[in-house]
């Protein structure tokens, strides 16, 4: 944690993402993207490390390196990578955006765009958030609509009007054919694009203030699991199959939570960021040796926030998450950056690797977590 | 500053014939907006062509726009944070090293940026960003070995040194073989660091018998051979003409300052340095050549003139970044008395609030000038209202930051707003449910009572509820007004009736009306919907409550009465049919009712 540097960019970063690398191989990744916000010429860039978390490699981590660069029509408010090559953008012009990322000569070129894919009747809406589940591409935007692509079609898939009457944040998929979605009321909706119709398969929200959810992300091995992050800061666990109210509620930030993180080779490892400038580690444990996913359901007490009981029934294992109650102490924090930044707009965590935009324009990479 | 002691330099706007027309102006936040303007008398119109249709926006700082200068405005913008929020009480010795290593963190970040540039330019040219830079860092760097380091008499001569070989960054390789052989190795002996092993006068001593071995040395003829030795002992001694000679390997005075320092009065004391720059840029320079606005200020500098320095550099840069961020950290080493300026705030606060203001016109740099605004005790909070309002809100995100940083601050006058212009946005685009979330935020039980209305007139006019994710889940919100408590009470009615829970119905349909909860002008609406209840073979409302229900009919008949004398009545026919049925209806229902209630059961 010590070595971690800021690289001023000279834009604001809304959005990183590490570039996947292949399961094959077990190296750390080295290239991610950055999406830029609130320039008069917004960007979408890809930078690499180079030397990311070398073993026994006690040097100077090396500085992020541009590596190619291509403006972007209106802010980038979601990035996420399709594949190795190609780069999904959501615009505040209410376009999606396909890019290319040419490997030879290092250039950037826009292989597909959705204009206008969310849109008021005469004005244009930004688009918010996406997600991907090749070769299908999911939008949501500020127009409460919920929009299928298949990459490499023109057209759009379906559409789902009126989906929410107000702004959708965020979306994550759930399986290949159900998608979840958080609003600006509180509500996480589950749509199923099995079925026709618009309405979603079903509605979770916390009973009280209707706090706007901000961001979304699901277990990596546990598909009813998600992590929402709000605007008051509160991370939230729910177990999508039973219940319409989060399983635990945590206070994690002083100001909206942008993104929220499991990480997705050690799942009992979350991260969060927020607008408050902090970007916090959340690592749980069940209290003993054995990794949590072997864990039954009889020896980590289970003690939560919300009345409903888990699964715990049957036999099905629980993770971590459904069991964690930070007053005991089983569930630690750390902050990642050495010192109050402005906001954090961004994170991703890949292997060991750390990336994080924010306001003050910089990057911070960091390459050895305590994972 | 009464007057203004250089002459303002004059911008040309391209297009406009200021010899025949005039030039209308007006101020904005960071720049003035200029047009060619008709004079007023009615004259007819000048020769010269047609007026210019363009409106000019002239910009004092265009170093703002400049990418590789962002970097520096951020940086600096962590350092500044920092900087604010070391604490007092700590020994005044630990502080000044914390100053200085703030300082050269600064210059650091100056000197990165400075590459930048230089690597970013091509043709290996000076750009004129560079030389300003490079200007900028070497008043700082004076400013910090002279008033923050407040070197003293002895180490005050090895800072200047370094001050001035860091800044020759641009010798040639020979100059720099003749500085280094200037202090050569022989001497190394006599040049312990005053301070560390000996005292000042200890130091001092041993000097003088150098000096006067040198001396000697020349007298004696010794280097006369050799033409070379002979120059280097000149120096040595400080010998001014030979100085003199070499002007080209110094290129600066203030380099030939440190020089005639170096050999003649190592021991300077900080009070004496300014003769000696004075009689140095004298002798150094040509008399008919007027002083360059860097020599002017490092002059000032060396006279320990703070105020001179800023005014000076405030007038020769075109961006407020340098002045503000060295007044403010002059001002946390106490070093500035307060000037009083005739705006009323002190000078550090004015240079900030001149700087962050810049910063407030810049599409992205905004938020960094918000921090800025804090640390101003008298005015900051002002401006920050003023500016905060203006930022261009194009996408939710942006709107969201901006009220996060309202709400820090307590400017429930700017959330209000911002939330009001938003969730009118909303509403325009039909984005109902946006806009009550807005309006929840803001706390704003009007804006709530429109929104419900809309609601309202959406049923009448369709006959079912949009957006009943929202109504159905407004949770506590609900309260915010009574048209929302009203619509939520409304909408949970429906369901009940939806789930054939008929009674719990009739209560709440009940209570809408006599609570006052339902405006009038919903009240035959709401006997409407009642009549399906009083139809049901099932006795649904009590005597008591028919009774009531009859109250609130006649009461909207009389006030109908009231407001239809001045117009004519339409639909008069669909109205008194539905009050007939309604009358029916309550008396039918007020009949079983009373046979009900007065059965005994068995």
């Amino acid at each position: 944690m010590d070595s971690i540097n800021a690289k001023y960019v000279s834009q604001k970063i809304s959005k990183v993402r590490w570039r996947p690398v292949s399961s094959a191989a077990l190296q750390q990744p080295e290239v991610f993207a950055t999406g830029s916000w609130d320039n008069e010429d917004n960007k979408v860039s890809v930078w690499s490390v180079g030397e990311c978390g070398g073993a026994g490699e006690d040097a100077f981590e090396g500085d992020p390196q541009l590596l190619c660069e291509l403006r972007h029509a209106g802010d980038v408010l979601d990035l996420q990578f399709l594949d190795q090559d190609r780069i999904v953008t959501a615009s505040s012009t209410g376009a999606v955006t396909i890019f290319r990322h040419h490997h030879n000569n290092q250039t950037l070129s826009v292989a597909q765009r959705w204009d206008k894919a969310h849109r008021y009747p005469c004005d244009n809406a930004p688009c918010t958030g996406v997600a991907c589940s090749s070769p299908e591409l999911v939008s949501v935007g500020e127009d409460g609509r919920v929009v299928l692509f298949r990459v490499d079609q023109s057209g759009i898939l379906r559409t789902i009007d009126n989906a929410d009457s107000s702004t959708i944040h965020a979306v994550t998929f759930l399986r290949t054919t159900e998608v979840l979605t958080v609003n600006s009321i509180g509500q996480l909706k589950l749509w199923d694009f099995r079925q026709q119709g618009n309405d979603p398969a079903q509605i979770l929200s916390l009973t009280g203030d209707r706090v706007p959810l901000h961001c979304v992300d699901r277990h990596p091995n546990q598909q009813h699991i998600v992590a929402t992050g709000g605007q008051d800061g509160m991370l939230c666990i729910w177990d999508v199959r039973q219940g319409s109210m989060p399983f635990s509620l945590m206070e994690a930030h002083s100001a909206e939570m942008w993104e929220v993180h499991f990480h997705p080779s050690n799942p009992d490892h979350l991260f969060t960021c927020s607008e408050d400038g902090s970007l916090l580690h959340w690592e749980t444990s069940t209290g003993s040796d054995a990794p949590s996913f072997l864990q039954g359901g009889r020896n980590s007490t289970i003690v939560s926030r919300s009345s409903a009981a888990p699964a715990g029934g049957n036999q099905s294992l629980i993770s971590a998450w459904l069991s964690g109650d930070s007053t005991k102490g089983r569930l630690e924090t750390t902050h990642m950056l050495p010192s109050q930044t402005l906001s954090v707009n961004s994170l991703d965590v890949l292997g060991q690797c750390l990336v994080c935009g924010t306001d003050g324009e910089a990057i911070y990479v960091n390459s050895r977590v305590p994972i | 500053m009464e007057e203004v002691d250089v002459d303002p330099a004059v911008t040309p706007i391209p297009g406009i014939n200021v010899a025949r027309g005039r030039l209308g102006f007006v101020w904005g936040p960071g720049d003035i907006l200029v047009y060619e303007s008709f004079s007023p008398a009615g004259k007819a119109a000048p020769l010269g062509g047609p007026f210019c249709q363009d409106v000019y926006a002239v910009r004092k700082d265009e170093d703002i726009y400049s990418p590789v200068l962002r970097k520096l405005f951020n940086e600096s913008h962590h350092i500044f944070v920092g900087l604010q929020k070391i604490t007092f009480d700590l020994p005044s010795k630990t502080k000044k090293t914390q100053f200085v290593s703030i300082s050269k963190n600064y210059r650091s970040v100056i000197r990165a940026c400075m590459e930048e540039v230089q690597n970013s330019c091509q043709y290996n040219c000076v750009s004129p960003q560079v030389s300003i830079l490079l200007a900028v860092e070497l008043i700082w760097n004076l400013c910090e070995v002279l008033f923050i380091d407040a070197a003293q008499a002895g180490s005050l001569l090895l800072h200047l040194l370094d001050w001035v070989r860091l800044h020759k960054a641009d010798v040639d390789e020979k100059a720099r073989e003749v500085l280094q052989y200037e202090s050569p190795a022989n001497h190394e002996a006599f040049w312990d660091v005053p301070g560390s092993t000996q005292t000042l006068t200890e130091f001092d001593v041993k000097w003088r018998r150098w000096h006067e071995e040198c001396n000697r040395c020349l007298q004696d003829g010794s280097f006369a051979s050799n033409q070379h030795l002979l120059t280097i002992c000149k120096i040595l001694v400080c010998d001014v003409d030979t100085l003199l000679e070499h002007k080209e390997l110094l290129s600066t005075w203030y380099h030939f300052l440190v020089t005639r320092l170096l050999y003649s009065h190592p021991t300077v004391k900080p009070i004496d340095l300014h003769y000696y720059a004075q009689a140095s840029m004298d002798m150094f320079m040509d008399t008919h050549s007027a002083p360059e606005p860097l020599d002017s200020i490092l002059m000032a500098a060396f006279e320990f003139d703070l105020h001179q320095v800023i005014k000076d550099c405030s007038i020769a840069l075109n961006n407020w970044w340098f002045v503000a961020h060295i007044t403010d950290l002059l001002d946390h080493c106490k070093l500035l008395q307060s000037h009083n300026l005739h705006f009323g705030s002190n000078l550090r606060e004015f240079l900030l609030l001149e700087y962050a203001s810049g910063l407030f016109t810049h599409h992205s740099l905004w938020q960094l000038a918000v921090d800025y605004f804090d640390h101003c005790p008298e005015f900051g909070r002002v401006y920050l209202e003023l500016q905060i309002e203006r930022v261009p809100l194009d996408t939710e995100r942006k709107a969201l930051k901006v009220l996060r940083i309202c709400e820090q601050r307590q400017m429930t006058e700017q959330v209000r707003s911002i939330c009001k212009i938003m969730a009118v946005r909303a509403l325009r685009n039909n984005r109902l449910g946006s806009g009550l979330s807005w309006t929840i935020r803001a706390k704003d039980a009007a804006f709530a009572t429109l929104i419900s209305e809309r609601f309202l007139q959406d049923y009448c006019s369709k006959g079912s509820f949009s957006d009943l994710d929202l109504i159905d889940n407004l949770g506590p919100s609900m309260l915010l007004s009574d048209r929302l408590t009203f619509l939520g009470k409304y909408r949970e009615f429906h369901r009940l009736y939806g789930e054939n829970r008929f009674s719990e119905a009739a209560k709440l349909l009940l209570s809408l009306m006599t609570a006052k909860i339902a405006p009038q002008n919903f009240w035959m609406t709401l006997l409407t919907d009642a009549l399906p209840l009083l139809e049901q073979k099932e006795v649904i409302f009590s005597t008591e409550q028919t009774h009531e229900l009859m109250n609130c009919l006649e009461e909207l008949i009389s006030v109908k009465a009231v407001e239809n004398q001045d117009h004519l009545m339409q639909d008069e026919d669909v109205e008194t049919t539905k009050l007939e049925l309604l009358r029916l209806a309550l008396a039918r229902n007020l009949a079983m009712a009373i046979v009900k209630e007065g059965t005994v059961e068995n």
